[in-house]
């Protein structure tokens, strides 16, 4: 009687596992298989390409700044989200969320709207000589756009639950508002920060719907690694196609595994 | 330190709903005093407001003659307890303690040697002088409360905010630690303020209860002058069990409206009033009443609980066993003569605490 038997649980656990495997295991293993398959140094020289090292450099470059600003930010939002109850409060926490729901293109596309040059402020950025649509600045704003809402939304069910009373505590004790959250907020948030920051990477690092849009695909120049991928799959380039895919995965892969690493750590010291 | 208030008006945010209304209240240099009151009275609004926590409001609250707002936290000298006492959970319990040393700008800051000896003395003086490194979280609920503390104090605070400080403690350890928390106060020369909803908390350790309703102060007095005379029926049955008598007030006498109750002499104009008392000021008569008693289970000091069914209803009331021997259990009459009168939720002027001679009114049963 009552709860599921032991073979149908074994059934269940057997089903999950070979989902996982199929849908999630075996597409990194075939990209490793394939960028391989002409051996380890036809890969590493694939890596070697100008045009890839360019995209490797623009990738990281992107992903770190975004991943400062969206963090600074993504605290910011957090705080004033959970700590205060004020006028317009739900429509902030859906806004925090509207890049989770909006397709990446979209995203580019208003970008491309407002900065390109027969954008609204096109005719001005281009008399001024600022370059902002298929250049560095706009592939920024993209990846700034798309991965705003992971610090945030993993701190929030922290910080709410965290409460204000230690805040306060700190503030009566004398300490002022940056210090408080130096010093008390994030300290005791630590672990849901740093997963909400290993997201945040993760997710810059892969983008590539929005940053497609913006780029305008000049290889050496405006291309990421994802967007280097496309370039060089649809030359037939397969080996350094796969190969910078493989790098991209091993990269996504270990920011994930770190994650559920901290988080397995928090979840042991906070029991 | 004292505190001043004066017509201290809070609206909740985003409703037109008082939280407190026109408070005014003043706190001796040295007093400990308790706020009480049921839950959303507005206690720890009070207190909150005091500690300049919060946004604005109307009216004035000064410490020591001076009003605090705007000036920064370190000048206050006001130390705040949590209910669920707030502490830092990264940090060790000896961080905690000196967290408010730690953030004095640097001009002000003692040197860490200094901030060590403060934490073990202040380690000392809550008993704790081994768990300086161990974490909040290793802690009993005591053991926390007393750090919360310990932390409140370390600046050398002269104002003492608590509130609801001993709420999530069981009873053995409450009871010790306000009685340790009284001889703090007295220790250190503190001016305390305690927010409580339980009002035996407040009588044994305050010197005064201010009680609340509805975002008003209600009355405040020392314990035993709210006892002897209430300001309003809701202080009475706050501050313990009480029984009411409906009735009214002819000719100098309360005429209690059920039957086998006993009148007594009041100074008071005819008219309607309501007779409170503790169950334990109650006493059977055998004054050929027709009240029965009917023994139950719970007395409590020495005192037994019986149900009187005066014909009309049954009230519980506490009496000394040998008593029950003495008038019997049946043909009784109640004396209500040290209860308190109200009219219009305002004390009777001239209503007598203690009875003088009582007959039983004319009222047939049944």
């Amino acid at each position: 009687m009552g709860g599921p038997s032991r073979r149908g649980n074994a059934v269940l656990v057997a089903a999950t596992y070979l989902t996982v495997l199929a849908v999630l295991v075996l597409p990194v293993l075939l990209v490793m298989v394939e960028a391989l398959r002409t051996g380890i140094g036809a890969a590493w020289r694939s890596l070697l390409d100008p045009d890839a090292l360019s995209a490797i450099r623009l990738t990281l470059l992107v992903t770190l700044v975004a991943t400062i600003v969206n963090t600074a930010g993504g605290i910011m939002a957090a705080w004033l989200v959970t700590k205060y109850r004020f006028r317009g409060r739900g429509i902030l926490v859906a806004l925090i969320e509207l890049p989770i729901s909006v397709s990446p293109v979209i995203a580019g596309l208003v970008w491309l709207l407002l900065f390109g040059r027969q954008g609204w402020w096109g005719d001005w950025l281009d008399r001024h000589d600022i370059q902002i649509a298929f250049a560095t600045p706009g592939i920024l704003l993209a990846t700034l756009f798309v991965t705003f809402p992971y610090v945030a939304r993993t701190l929030m069910p922290f910080m709410e639950q965290q409460g204000r009373e230690a805040e306060e505590a700190a503030f009566l004790l004398g300490a002022g508002f940056w210090r408080t959250l130096w010093r008390v907020t994030l300290p005791d948030a630590r672990w849901a920060l740093l997963s909400g920051i290993l997201l945040t990477t993760a997710r810059g690092i892969g983008e590539f719907g929005a940053v497609s849009v913006v780029s305008g695909h000049i290889p050496g120049l405006t291309e990421t690694m994802p967007l280097h991928i496309e370039t060089l799959y649809n030359g037939y380039q397969t080996v350094a196609a796969f190969t910078m895919a493989a790098l991209l995965a091993l990269i996504a892969m270990a920011t994930v595994l770190l994650r559920s690493f901290l988080e397995h750590d928090f979840r042991k010291a906070s029991s | 330190m004292s505190v001043q208030i004066r017509s201290l008006t809070r609206r909740a945010p985003n409703a037109s709903r008082k939280m407190l209304d026109g408070v005014s209240l003043t706190i001796e240099d040295g007093a400990f005093v308790a706020l009480v009151g049921p839950s959303g009275a507005g206690k720890t609004t009070l207190l909150r407001t005091i500690a300049g926590l919060d946004g604005p409001y109307e009216g004035t609250v000064l410490v020591d003659g001076r009003v605090l707002a705007g000036r920064p936290m370190r000048e206050r000298r006001i130390g705040f307890v949590f209910q669920n006492y707030a502490l830092f959970r990264h940090m060790t319990v000896a961080r905690n303690i000196s967290f408010g040393l730690d953030v004095l700008p640097r001009g002000e800051r003692p040197d860490r040697g200094a901030i060590a000896a403060r934490v073990a003395e202040l380690l000392e003086l809550i008993q704790l002088p081994t768990l300086g490194g161990a974490y909040p979280d290793q802690l009993s609920g005591g053991q926390r409360q007393r750090v919360a503390l310990a932390r409140a104090l370390a600046t050398k605070p002269g104002l003492l905010l608590l509130d609801e400080p001993f709420g999530a403690l069981d009873p053995i350890v409450r009871r010790q630690i306000r009685r340790w928390l009284r001889g703090l106060h007295d220790q250190l020369g503190l001016t305390t303020v305690l927010v409580t909803h339980d009002h035996d908390e407040a009588l044994e350790v305050a010197d005064r209860l201010v009680v609340m309703q509805n975002g008003r102060v209600v009355q405040e007095a020392a314990a035993e002058t709210l006892d002897a005379a209430p300001a309003t029926p809701f202080v009475m049955e706050f501050l313990g069990e009480a029984l009411e008598f409906p009735g009214q007030v002819a000719h100098g006498r309360f005429l209690p409206d059920d039957p086998n109750v006993l009148s007594f002499a009041v100074g008071a104009g005819d008219g309607p009033a309501t007779a409170y008392l503790r169950p334990h000021e109650a006493r059977l008569v055998a004054a050929g009443g027709a009240a029965r008693a009917i023994p139950l289970t719970g007395g409590q000091g020495g005192l037994r609980r019986l149900a009187v069914a005066l014909g009309t209803r049954e009230v519980e009331i506490l009496v000394l066993p040998e008593r029950l021997g003495q008038v019997g259990t049946e043909g009784l009459g109640l004396d209500i003569g040290r209860a308190r009168l109200f009219r219009d939720g305002a004390p009777l002027a001239g209503a007598p605490p203690v009875a003088s001679g009582q007959e039983l009114p004319r009222v047939t049963v049944g």
